[in-house]
């Protein structure tokens, strides 16, 4: 552990530091780079489109690639509940929510973008740090419940600013529910910068307030950001509560798609940034262990952009929302009032 | 059949799901060893442990969240919020979020979700204490706002509410928990929601109210009785859904219409209620319907509640300055 709290397995250049040793495989790594490489080439495509007037306003991962497929790789999906903000699509895919429901919800065409009903996941949330009592209300109910399974809740640094960051981590605490809160640190809420937010040394430092362990990791690590969520993973599975994360990270590009980050932004930042990009350090770690190559690079890019190509062009054939679905999903049963503005609406 | 207060009511239809099906469980504020605050949930926690019958901290906003998450994972709470008013604290999590995740995730996750508050003035509680918001929640359009004012209402909607496969915001007349006494059956039954209920017949004039405030309406009523006015009382029971068909059988039945609520006269329900029936009944009608409510002022001290409030005398002079426009 070094010295300034924060835990480190790689190196910027993706070198083991002294004395670590990876609890995950090679096979492993490499799974987690592909996720981290499609996330970073559907950003970059849907932003070219976006920026020619073909894709709605989003939010990229890019440079918290690390942050969310190392921690996301922590959890099994088959039992445990995913439960997001908005800027975690590679966990989204690695839950099994298909990329091109996640397309066609940033299209605003949620009617086809509903979760499968097999997935254990919420969907993403705008209204920040309210979905935080959700994830808490779920993790508890599973364990009054008996049931097995443990949550995961995605937010920033900006959100837990928020009431609802504060009142779910005070809930959790005193249920014990099984839950890990992953903070990403990206150090800014649009052009608010991390020291507007805290005056905390850590983010994660405000755990003990709430009776349970937070731990600080480098967020552009793969292999630490797993570790430390296994270990906060585990330790909520043998029913002994949650654990908050504060993933160190960097956001190194726009908020969402209207931003400019120049009007706020130091580019001295930004290039520092670049220079602990998360997937070059783990294609560099990769590669020392004879696992990546430019060939290799070359080849998982390509299959991204197909995926993504496939995808998109899926996602241009789903049908249209059609306008009674304004009124589908309302409540169980419309209201009498709800049912005549329907069917003003189509005209009966 | 036992003679029961609301309060009462209120706990035996609680007592009787929570027998019933073991996944409802209780949660909020002082509900467990206190028994509530008001005593709604006496006893509770003796019979069915802190599991199910749960004192959380004191944070509105995670009781009404975590009971998003509480029903996602399968069971079906029953949240306290203590008075109306302090959901101020909580109302993010009410409307836009209980409201609307049935919506927002098309249909994957409908909520069945009972959150249970008193509303109202007239007891001297604390400031914001009374608060009567009820309008602001018909704002976010998929949550059921539901208000009864009698003992049997009470237990009959309450059940309603618990076994509604939605959310639904149960408003309880904090004036009127104890105060006098009903028949309410001892086995379970349900009020429909969307039904309003006509509490006293009348001919000359109708004056709409709902949750305490058709208790003004029947003091009203009685009064105007004297003077040789036969005023109907509608008391509307939910919001939403609206029971717009009674509202205008009786205004078309009366020709004239009062309507009376707590919260402030502007933008207050009474509102949508006036304006739905001068949409419906225009031609039934043969006077300008008429609201009495509290002033647009923040709630007053109590010494002052009774001066704000609705009074039955506001609503006679009303009534008669209809009946003789």
């Amino acid at each position: 552990m070094p010295e300034n709290g924060v835990y480190q397995v790689l190196d910027p250049s993706g070198r083991l530091r002294e004395g670590a040793k990876p609890v995950l495989d090679d096979e492993f790594v490499l799974e987690g780079l592909r996720w981290m490489l499609l996330s970073r080439a559907f950003d970059s495509k849907a932003t070219a489109l976006q920026r020619q007037g073909r894709f709605g306003v989003f939010s990229p991962v890019i440079g918290q690639e690390a942050s969310v497929v190392g921690s996301a790789m922590a959890f099994e999906p088959r039992t445990d509940w995913l439960v997001p903000q908005y800027r975690e699509l590679p966990a989204y895919l690695m839950w099994g929510f298909p990329l091109v429901k996640h397309i066609l919800n940033l299209s605003g065409n949620p009617v086809a973008g509903r979760i499968p009903d097999d997935l254990k996941m919420l969907p993403t949330q705008v209204s920040l740090a309210a979905q935080l009592p959700h994830a808490v209300g779920l993790a508890w109910g599973l364990q009054i419940q008996g049931k097995e399974g443990v949550v995961v809740t995605y937010f920033g640094e900006g959100s837990s600013s928020e009431g609802d960051f504060h009142e779910s981590c005070n809930l959790a605490g005193v249920t014990g529910a099984p839950i890990v809160f992953f903070l990403q640190n990206n150090q800014w809420a649009i052009s608010t910068p991390r020291s507007f937010q805290s005056a905390a040394r850590y983010f994660a430092d405000r755990a003990a307030g709430y009776g349970f362990p937070g731990r600080v990791v480098d967020g552009n690590d793969l292999l630490a950001v797993y570790e430390v969520t296994k270990e906060a993973v585990d330790r909520a599975r043998r029913g002994e509560g949650p654990t908050l994360i504060e993933s160190i990270t960097y956001r190194m590009s726009f908020h969402n798609t209207t931003d400019n980050p120049s009007r706020y932004q130091d580019p001295k930042d930004l290039e520092e940034a670049r220079a602990r990009d998360p997937i070059e350090r783990i294609e560099a770690y990769l590669r020392e262990r004879g696992m990546w190559s430019d060939e290799k690079a070359k080849e998982y890019r390509a299959v991204a952009a197909q995926e993504i190509e496939d995808a998109l062009v899926e996602a241009q054939q789903a049908p249209r929302p059609e306008p009674a679905q304004i009124f589908e999903n309302v409540f169980a049963e419309l209201t009498p009032r709800q049912a005549a503005q329907r069917r003003e609406l189509l005209g009966e | 059949m036992a003679q029961l207060t609301i309060i009462e009511a209120i706990r035996a239809a609680i007592l009787h799901e929570m027998e019933e099906d073991e996944r409802v469980m209780i949660l909020g504020l002082d509900v467990g060893r206190l028994g509530g605050v008001f005593r709604t949930t006496d006893g509770l926690i003796e019979k069915f442990g802190r599991k199910r019958v749960f004192d959380t901290p004191l944070a509105e906003a995670s009781i009404i969240g975590s009971s998003i998450g509480l029903a996602i994972s399968g069971l079906i709470p029953v949240a306290e919020i203590q008075f109306l008013g302090f959901t101020h604290q909580a109302f993010h999590q009410l409307g836009q979020q209980l409201g609307r995740y049935r919506y927002r995730s098309r249909g994957r996750f409908p909520l069945q979700v009972t959150v249970r508050a008193p509303m109202g003035g007239g007891t001297k509680t604390p400031e914001f204490h009374p608060d009567a918001i009820e309008a602001q929640f018909v704002q976010s359009p998929a949550i059921k706002v539901v208000m009864p004012s009698n003992p049997y209402d009470a237990k009959g909607m309450l059940i309603e509410a618990i076994r509604d496969p939605d959310p639904v915001l149960f408003i309880e007349p904090e004036r009127l928990y104890r105060k006098g006494r009903a028949e309410v059956p001892d086995e379970a039954y349900t009020v429909p929601f969307g039904k309003a209920r006509v509490a006293r017949e009348g001919e000359h004039i109708t004056l709409i109210g709902w949750s305490a405030a058709v208790e003004v309406c029947e003091h009203a009523a009685a009064k105007l009785a004297e003077e040789g006015i036969s005023a109907e009382v509608l008391d509307l029971r939910s919001l939403v859904p609206l029971d717009i068909e009674s509202m205008v059988a009786s205004v078309v039945k009366t020709g004239r219409c009062v309507v009376v609520h707590e919260a402030p006269l502007s933008a207050g329900f009474g509102a949508e209620v006036v304006a739905t029936l001068q949409e419906e009944a225009f031609y039934s009608l043969d006077a300008p319907i008429a609201r009495v409510a509290s002033y647009d002022t923040p709630y007053p001290p109590a010494t002052m509640e009774n001066l704000w409030l609705p009074s039955s005398a506001r609503v006679v002079n009303a009534a008669r300055k209809t009946v003789n426009a």
